[in-house]
């Protein structure tokens, strides 16, 4: 076979397999999604006698007194609150942290870097939550997620921050700049592409994260949309259609960020990955 | 460092992070330590020593959770580096549908981890299932992928896979993208076959890569709750059941004290093997 040929035909053979390995069940989510409960639960690639998406998307918005309304509002000021206070809490933190160097520095590193590795004390947390009235509060569990999501972060930050140069500061100093007044109207504004890469990669996670809310933000009243999900599959055992077209919701502002930011969020995925 | 700069690079900076870091993670893990040994109701505790540790142990179905927990990190991580390296290799050779490909592959990443393990298992139902009708097709009779002791953790290691190998692959493309050409030319004047090429610079070449990936799957492998939880809830019987899973179970029991212990336990599992791991794995890395 010429070289040519063979290239191709390992080329289409890729294709295929992506297109069986990642369409086919993206395409069984939004078949089930259409269809009628009966034909839900057979469970196959046949297409619906009848599309009712939109009867589904009615039907699962109205269960349980619009409860994924709720959870969407949830779930989007989750996010939101967590990704503002990260971003200012972890660039103000990086920014002394990759600038000083004194003997308590490595401490502090290995202290933050302890939390990429260190499985959360959950029961521990819910109590120190509980006694400063947090538990059960977007606020607490916004708190979790910017704790959780710190190390990351600030290892991004830390390593961009390198490569800006010491000389700015000097001359800002020069100038009778303080420390607030650099960092936040001159180092902060160069920091974007970085803060850009945390906001998206970051948003993706909080949005789609199950084990704190589940821990730390329990209730019907508080359900994020990860926690409606799983709430519905006792509930939707014989309306699988449902349970589709709720996972078929949820997914989509993940995957409209990732039509927007594919890139973006592939370079922050791997900075943050490999140590820099 | 000067006074000025001192003054400049204040840390108050810090401190915003530093005590919510310390609030809601560096408290609750020391306490961890003292609430394990407790009986505990979150308002009141009793302190019983190592009671915890001991039923931890002794219970047959909380001891196969290590075994599983092990079994898990440890599959779905080798699966993630080599599946990972191996697609880093295609999606990084001249390839005309690399960009479509390489967005595949990432796209489960960004996918809800609880959405993903519904819509498996409804694919792994053993009689009207995706899989097995497929099989069915082929005149092979599937297994039954979630109900079958034997095989039920691996199906959800599969799917684990399925998931997260797109952050593995990114990382071996970024990795192998950094390798200099001048080492593949140098091959290519001594004659060396592609296999070499594969071997001899880029496995070699791309161990900061294959660090990475360790490092992180064998994390998130030894963690990993939410993708268990959502495909099989700890069962067939125990057979799913991982040390987070079974922490989730106690803390539902009303168990705080053998949660928490269970939440030590997993702290100090995951130092004793990560910690050496990374010591050992950055010892042997090759600088480029």
């Amino acid at each position: 076979m010429s070289r040519g040929l063979r290239k191709f035909s390992v080329e289409t053979i890729a294709v295929l397999a992506s297109v069986v390995i990642f369409w086919v069940p993206l395409y069984f989510v939004l078949l089930t999604a259409m269809k009628s409960a009966p034909e839900a639960s057979e469970m196959n690639l046949a297409w619906p006698s009848k599309i009712q998406l939109w009867q589904n998307i009615k039907n699962v918005v109205a269960f349980r007194d619009h409860m994924l309304l709720r959870a969407f509002w949830n779930s989007s000021a989750l996010t939101i609150l967590s990704l503002a206070a990260m971003v200012v809490v972890c660039s103000m933190a990086a920014f002394v942290m990759q600038r000083r160097n004194d003997k308590a520095t490595p401490w502090i590193s290995f202290f933050v870097l302890a939390g990429l590795i260190i499985p959360p004390a959950i029961v521990p947390t819910i109590w120190v939550l509980n006694e400063i009235h947090l538990f059960k509060t977007l606020i607490g569990l916004v708190l979790v997620e910017v704790a959780l999501g710190f190390p990351f972060s600030v290892m991004l930050y830390r390593g961009f921050m390198a490569a800006i140069p010491r000389e700015i500061d000097e001359a800002a100093v020069v100038d009778g700049y303080g420390g607030y007044r650099l960092f936040f109207t001159i180092i902060f504004p160069l920091l974007q592409p970085v803060t850009a890469t945390i906001i998206v990669t970051q948003a993706v996670f909080i949005f789609n994260d199950f084990t704190n809310p589940l821990y730390f933000f329990p209730g019907a009243k508080n359900a994020t949309v990860q926690l409606t999900l799983y709430n519905f599959t006792s509930q939707f055992v014989s309306q699988w259609n449902l349970l589709f077209t709720d996972i078929l919701l949820i997914t989509l502002p993940p995957l409209l960020l990732f039509v927007f930011f594919n890139k973006k969020i592939v370079a922050g995925m791997t900075t943050g990955s490999v140590k820099g | 460092m000067s006074k000025v700069f001192k003054r400049i690079y204040t840390y108050n900076f810090l401190l915003p992070a530093a005590i919510v870091y310390t609030v809601v993670f560096i408290v609750p893990t020391v306490m961890s330590f003292f609430f394990s040994l407790t009986r505990w109701t979150l308002f009141d505790w009793t302190f019983i020593g190592l009671d915890n540790f001991k039923t931890f142990f002794q219970e047959p179905s909380l001891s196969i959770g290590f075994k599983n927990t092990l079994i898990y990190a440890a599959v779905t991580c080798a699966a993630k580096v080599v599946g990972g390296l191996l697609l880093g290799v295609f999606l990084t050779s001249k390839i005309r549908t690399k960009d479509y490909l390489r967005s595949v592959v990432f796209f489960p990443v960004l996918v809800s981890t609880i959405a993903v393990g519904i819509a498996f298992s409804m694919m792994m139902h053993p009689t009207t299932g995706l899989f097995n009708t497929a099989l069915a097709h082929l005149g092979i009779e599937g297994p039954d992928w979630l109900g079958d002791t034997k095989l039920a953790l691996l199906s959800v290691a599969a799917v684990d896979v399925w998931k997260g190998i797109g952050l593995a692959t990114v990382i071996y493309i970024a990795g192998i993208l950094a390798i200099p050409e001048e080492y593949s030319e140098a091959l290519q004047i001594d004659g060396g076959s592609s296999w070499h090429k594969f071997w001899n610079i880029t496995v070699p070449l791309s161990r900061p890569a294959t660090n990475a990936v360790i490092i992180l799957s064998f994390i998130g492998g030894l963690r990993s709750f939410d993708l268990i939880w959502a495909m099989t809830r700890g069962g067939p019987g125990f057979a799913t059941d991982v040390i987070a899973s079974i922490i989730y179970k106690q803390y539902q029991g009303g168990f705080y004290g053998l949660a928490t212990a269970g939440n030590v336990i997993l702290f100090l599992f995951v130092t004793a093997i990560v910690y050496p791991l990374s010591r050992y794995l950055t010892r042997n890395e090759v600088d480029l």
